[in-house]
């Protein structure tokens, strides 16, 4: 199916070419691409200079949804920052307060128990797949096909549903606690998410027919937005990008955390490291997530949800209501804090776009000294003028789109 | 509820991870520090010295650190490592505000500690060998600078970027260090600790290319 000749078409302009327009006098045109273009799904400005079609200089400046995430963080008690982190990455919201969560776990020392860690991994995967639909979809409909689009957003309902049943949210979820999930999994969820999981597989399958076999489509997708491996990880780019540029990191498989070591799943790995490649790679990721949660659900482990620590969980309101010391702990909870011991940790978690990580630094107080966000996003931002300088202008849109950028996350 | 003693200020201990033994051995009197807590390993290097070290880390075959996760700093606004005191600046910095709004950035600092201020926190990993490491270099107020690995991670350079906006350290040799997030006429770094958290300021007037132009109305 994939054309192993295929090459990178954007190369500088050198030779025959630079010497025609030096003596053509033709000055550049400067091009302002956004901030809020109707071709780009997130908010970033593109300053093109263009030689008729072809990009010869572009910058890149993000920025636009900035609004202090790191700063809100250091005021607020640690239970009080994850419904922030919903809103990093407002498309795979789950992703973003398992990793914070995380992190505040290894900092105080605690481990969930068995069952909220496959609660929790049901929930990232569900965020995963909803959000290489929404990827897919958007970077489909950019590129004027508008009919697939509607075949995953019928598709991301359906996961929305799920996650709607688990959480009682559809985008912001505030899911994941401290050392715990805010509510049990319903007890009828795996006949729920069975027949959704496979209604949305049968959506996700005509997309792709719609779009893998299109002559347009792959036109605008193969040998685009080329990036060498060697240059990806040098830029830091993670993610589904990496993988398909043949270097096989996920942090699900090379440093298991929840219950990914226990569960058999591939990392898909493409070739060619364009944006066909990373299209092809997440189609193949969503049915990998699929295959997570379905192995999941018949596993599952019976017993709490929630890590028996009272530096961090809160007593039950019958407890609070009856018992002096329980009404006590409650209150200081709630008004100072679980306060874990000094010290800095960094975890990572993989998310839809790569290793969302959180480096936070604890001063003993019920505060975090610093919540520090490692987005993906941000990283594989950074390389987007070298991958479409020299190109043609109408590879900013597709390369931009599998980049998938999500501004809430890139900018903080 | 009463917060333990950190567990990191103590000297290393004489067992080092296996990676930090690795690292300590190639890079020689270049570590100040090495600690392992809570399964992240760390070194401390000096500023001045964190190029060589970054090539090493870099391009020795047993280390490879080829992929650099983060470049972010921590402003430790003049207290030690081990954050003895407590410190209520925001209490302090928001009932300055509500008193005297128009002086709203002369906030009440806390006296200076005998560490330098900031620290600037690097994160690596390595795809082929799949081990982590945090590298940290201490870098005085009065003086915030520190070499760009720019040239050994082009990584670095966004993330560098977005360091000088947000705390206002400035790294020599960063081809292009502009504010990432903010605009050039922005006033002060917010993320550090002496900018108050309800520091607006007004807009300041745009001052680039065409700026005397008229705006279009809306």
């Amino acid at each position: 199916m994939l054309d192993p000749e295929r090459k990178n078409p954007a190369v500088p302009i050198e030779g025959n070419q630079a010497a025609a327009l030096e003596e053509l006098h033709t000055p550049p045109m400067r091009l302002q691409f956004g901030p809020s273009h109707p071709a780009t799904h997130g908010t970033v400005k593109i300053t093109l200079d263009l030689e008729g079609e072809q990009v010869v200089w572009s910058d890149v400046e993000v920025g636009y949804l900035h609004r202090g995430f790191e700063k809100e963080c250091e005021t607020g008690y640690y239970y009080q920052n994850i419904p922030y982190t919903d809103r990093l990455n407002y498309s795979s919201p789950i992703l973003n307060n398992t990793g914070y969560c995380m992190a505040v776990e290894k900092l105080f020392g605690i481990a969930p128990p068995e069952r909220c860690n496959y609660i929790r991994t049901i929930g990232c995967e569900l965020s995963r797949m909803a959000d290489h639909m929404l990827c897919i979809g958007a970077s489909a409909m950019e590129l004027a096909a508008f009919t697939p689009m509607l075949y995953l957003i019928e598709g991301r309902e359906l996961i929305l549903d799920m996650v709607d049943s688990l959480c009682g949210a559809r985008v912001t979820t505030n899911f994941v606690r401290i050392g715990g999930i805010s509510a049990n999994m319903p007890e009828n969820f795996p006949e729920f998410a069975r027949p959704r999981l496979d209604r949305a597989l049968k959506l996700f399958e005509d997309a792709d027919k719609l779009l893998t076999e299109n002559p347009v489509f792959r036109q605008r997708m193969e040998g685009t937005g080329y990036l060498s491996r060697d240059d990806l990880i040098a830029w830091g780019v993670t993610g589904p990008m990496l993988r398909a540029g043949g270097e096989p990191y996920d942090v699900r498989k090379v440093h298991p955390y929840l219950v990914y070591g226990e569960l058999d799943f591939d990392v898909p790995v493409g070739e060619h490291s364009d944006n066909f490649d990373r299209y092809l790679v997440r189609l193949e990721e969503f049915r990998q997530s699929r295959r997570i949660i379905l192995q999941c659900l018949e596993r599952m482990p019976d017993g709490p949800v929630d890590a028996d620590d009272p530096r961090v969980r809160w007593p039950g309101k019958g407890r609070v209501f009856n018992r002096m010391e329980e009404l006590i702990d409650q209150f200081k909870l709630v008004t100072e804090g679980g306060m874990p011991p000094a010290g800095e940790v960094y975890h990572a978690v993989e998310a839809a776009n790569g290793e969302l990580g959180f480096y936070i630094v604890s001063d003993g107080t019920g505060k975090p000294w610093k919540c520090r966000c490692r987005a993906p996003s941000f990283s594989n931002m950074s390389p987007l003028s070298k991958m479409i300088t020299g190109g043609q202008l109408a590879d900013v849109v597709p390369t931009f789109g599998m980049i998938n950028m999500i501004g809430g996350e890139c900018d903080r | 509820m009463s917060a333990e003693k950190p567990d990191e200020k103590v000297p290393a201990a004489p067992e080092l991870s296996p990676l930090l033994e690795k690292v300590v051995s190639r890079l020689g009197d270049r570590v100040l520090e090495h600690h392992t807590a809570r399964g992240d390993d760390r070194i401390h290097v000096a500023r001045e010295r964190i190029l060589e070290a970054a090539r090493i880390l870099r391009d020795d075959p047993e280390l490879s650190f080829d992929l650099l996760l983060d470049v972010t700093a921590i402003d430790y606004f003049g207290q030690p490592d081990n954050f003895e005191a407590k410190l209520q600046v925001w209490d302090r910095n928001r009932a300055v505000m509500r008193r005297l709004p128009q002086r709203r950035h002369e906030l009440v600092l806390p006296p200076r500690g005998p560490e330098p201020r900031f620290a600037v926190v690097y994160h690596l990993t390595s795809t082929r060998l799949a081990h982590r490491l945090r590298i940290k270099c201490r870098v005085p107020e009065d003086d915030p600078k520190i070499p760009s690995v720019t040239a050994v991670w082009p990584a670095a350079n966004w993330l560098e970027r977005e360091t000088w906006d947000l705390y206002g350290i400035v790294f020599d040799g960063h081809p292009d260090l502009r504010r990432i997030y903010l605009y050039e006429e922005f006033v002060g770094h917010p993320l550090r600790k002496d900018y108050a958290k309800h520091g607006e300021q007004p807009i300041q007037e745009y001052v680039g290319p065409g700026a005397k132009e008229p705006r279009r109305p809306h």
